[in-house]
């Protein structure tokens, strides 16, 4: 235990006394962080509308119903005139031909025109053009109006808040915890494995009497941790930017989750990354540098990503008990499960063991494996 | 010169080498028996070593012992067997066949207790750059379980005589070659073990370095300590060791005092004799 202990420590110490590692490690979650809001705010920007923007449009024959009906915006302000060209120089946003006597033709039976052109490129002139055809479209509506659908203010989605949070976090976030905790474990155990047999340290380390199986529990504990800030930093940087990412329509509320719902959480990761990191540290000791590591160890982030998508086409988490005895896989549907309310205590415990069990397996495989001189000295 | 018998593992003067081993007995701290290893070949180490054979023989039947307070030296050209023995005897890879007892402890049984009696000292074995020396043998001292009292003590002693206590909080990317040397030799003796094992110490050191630590192999040998020793350098055969095992192509050619090994000739010479009856007139 002591040497475990001390295996851990040096480890820890390895990570956390390099300012670039350290870096490294937290980078991912401030980047997310940073592009999802980035990327959240073109989004916006780009198919949002500022607030006050005024439309210059120019129009022909502008009927008084239709100039009345635009006034209640406020967002449109008409000249005088027809000519596409304005728009094309981005000295109008729209240039609008009605029918000669729009409203007269209206009122007798006949179907008058309106031409709008836009331009699709320019933001402004292209949400100039949604607006207006939509106001238009619901004046059509209202001239043959035979029945209404939803009509006034009330609201009419009946979906509560946690729910909405529900469906988009049990969609997005299982996927993302996995691909960004597999990326956390991969930028540390095969430099801890493969790097220090590359290096030739871990031989310094097998002469002396620490016993193998104290040497892979050191490592692996050690290298979980790690792991876990790494990917605790990414989830802090999703769970902050996502409401970002969504926009404002989306009504993301993380506090709709209880404290044992976190709790859970918490366990189905760290069973994860125990998971993961062992499983990458056995891959890893295979392997004779770092980069032969990285090969041996993509397939696996390939198949683990996967994983992680099967969450967003699926039904809610898997019913069945016997999916929850398949790591990472059973890691997915307890996520989802939790993110949607509907994990079961039986569903986590036997996933947390399976888990734990199959990291107990990878120690021994790994223990052998360091004691093992064609793997361990072979060139 | 004492002759081996490669069959019998017998000296060919064997009434007066029985009369030694006799003697020695008494205070033996290593003993390796009958250690065989064979490696399997790649193909492309098969190319290398053109022999058209799938397998190589690197220790063949070795038989030898330390004895307490001795710096016995293992001599022998690249290829002979010096590092896979020891690295048999230092528990990181396993004989094929054969028994190896260090301090008592048979390797077989607890190699854990003979990698505690045993200090190691290879070139291949490397330090992590960027810790500190002063970290590691911290680090190392707590693997061994040395009271952190008495790893203080020895640590201070030892950054002393070897000048690395003003580098004791550089990381070791940031030293010189020859000091990294100092610091691993340091660190391999941090236990204070019962016998201490180096192989080829000084190669690729300049030649200040690799005074330094022969000096200090002198200083231990005055303190009483045993050390194995290999090389292919004579003249530090002929300073230091007070027996001499000659390896050739895995097996002891030849073993006893320089005296016995090498007569009214130098070592080159007797080694050099031995390796053409060995192996043939024009085999150099």
């Amino acid at each position: 235990m002591k040497n475990i202990l001390t295996i851990v420590k040096k480890e820890l110490r390895r990570f956390f006394s390099d300012k670039r590692l350290v870096i490294t490690a937290i980078l991912p979650g401030i980047l997310i962080y940073v592009v999802y809001s980035v990327m959240g705010g073109a989004l916006s920007d780009a198919f949002g509308e500022e607030e006050g923007t005024v439309y210059v449009v120019y129009a022909e024959n502008l009927p008084d119903s239709v100039e009345a009906l635009c006034s209640s915006t406020d967002q449109f302000e008409f000249h005088e005139g027809f000519d596409p060209a304005l728009v094309t120089e981005q000295n109008a946003h729209l240039a609008i031909r009605f029918s000669e006597n729009f409203d007269t033709q209206i009122a007798e039976g006949t179907v008058p025109t309106v031409e709008i052109y836009y331009d699709s490129t320019v933001t402004e002139s292209y949400n100039a053009y949604n607006l207006l055809y939509t106001l238009l479209s619901e004046y059509e509506s209202s001239l043959s109006n035979l029945f209404d659908i939803n009509p006034g203010d009330t609201v009419y989605d009946l979906a509560s808040e946690e729910a909405m949070t529900a469906e988009i976090f049990a969609m997005m976030l299982p996927m993302l915890l996995m691909m960004l905790l597999f990326s956390g474990c991969m930028a540390v155990a095969p430099e801890s494995i493969a790097g220090e047999k590359e290096r030739g340290t871990i031989a310094t380390l097998l002469i002396t009497p620490i016993a193998r199986h104290e040497l892979a529990i050191g490592k692996i504990v050690s290298l979980s941790l790690i792991a876990l800030f790494s990917g605790t930093s990414s989830f802090i940087g999703t769970i902050l930017s996502l409401p970002k990412l969504m926009g404002d329509t989306a009504q993301l509320d993380a506090s709709v989750y209880t404290v044992t719902d976190y709790a859970v959480l918490l366990a189905v990761i760290l069973s994860t990354v125990l998971v993961m990191i062992s499983l990458i540290a056995v891959l890893s000791a295979l392997a004779k540098s770092v980069k032969e590591a990285g090969t041996i160890v993509t397939p696996f982030m390939v198949l683990n990503m996967l994983l992680g998508v099967s969450a967003m086409f699926g039904d809610g988490a898997a019913e069945g008990l016997c999916w929850y005895c398949i790591p990472l896989y059973n890691s997915v549907q307890c996520m989802t499960g939790v993110f949607s309310f509907t994990w079961s205590p039986l569903q986590i415990v036997l996933t947390v063991a399976v888990n734990l069990l199959f990291a107990g397996g990878m120690v021994a495989v790994l223990t052998r494996l360091f004691s093992s001189e064609k793997i361990m000295f072979s060139r | 010169m004492t002759l081996l018998d490669n069959d019998s593992g017998l000296c060919y003067n064997q009434d007066q080498h029985k009369q030694k081993e006799v003697t020695r007995l008494t205070n033996t701290i290593l003993t390796a028996k009958d250690l065989k290893k064979t490696f399997r070949l790649s193909k492309k180490q098969q190319k290398i070593e053109k022999t058209g054979l799938s397998e190589k023989v690197a220790v063949d039947g070795l038989t030898f012992t330390v004895n307490e307070g001795e710096i016995y030296g293992l001599l022998g050209p690249n290829g002979a067997g010096k590092t896979t023995t020891l690295r048999m005897i230092a528990a990181l890879i396993t004989p094929d066949e054969g028994e190896i007892t260090v301090a008592g402890h048979s390797l077989r049984d607890d190699p854990a207790a003979v990698r505690a009696s045993l200090g190691f000292l290879t070139g291949e074995l490397k330090l992590e750059e960027y810790f500190t020396p002063n970290y590691l043998f911290d680090f190392f001292a707590a693997l061994h379980g040395i009271d952190p009292a008495v790893a203080a003590e020895r640590k201070a002693r030892l950054f002393a005589r070897f000048g690395i206590d003003r580098f004791a909080e550089v990381k070791v990317a940031n030293l010189s070659t020859g000091m990294k040397q100092k610091v691993s030799l340091v660190i391999s003796i941090v236990h204070d073990p019962a016998i201490i094992v180096f192989d080829e110490p000084t190669n690729g050191l300049d030649v200040l370095t690799a005074r330094v630590v022969t000096d200090f192999l002198e200083e231990l040998k005055k303190e009483g300590k045993t050390i194995l020793l290999s090389t292919h350098i004579f003249s530090l055969v002929e300073k230091l060791c007070d027996r001499v095992g000659i390896l050739i192509d895995g097996k002891l050619a030849a073993e006893g005092t320089l005296a016995e090994v090498c007569g009214k000739r130098s070592l080159e010479d007797a080694f050099f004799d031995l390796y053409r009856d060995l192996k043939g007139g024009d085999s150099l």
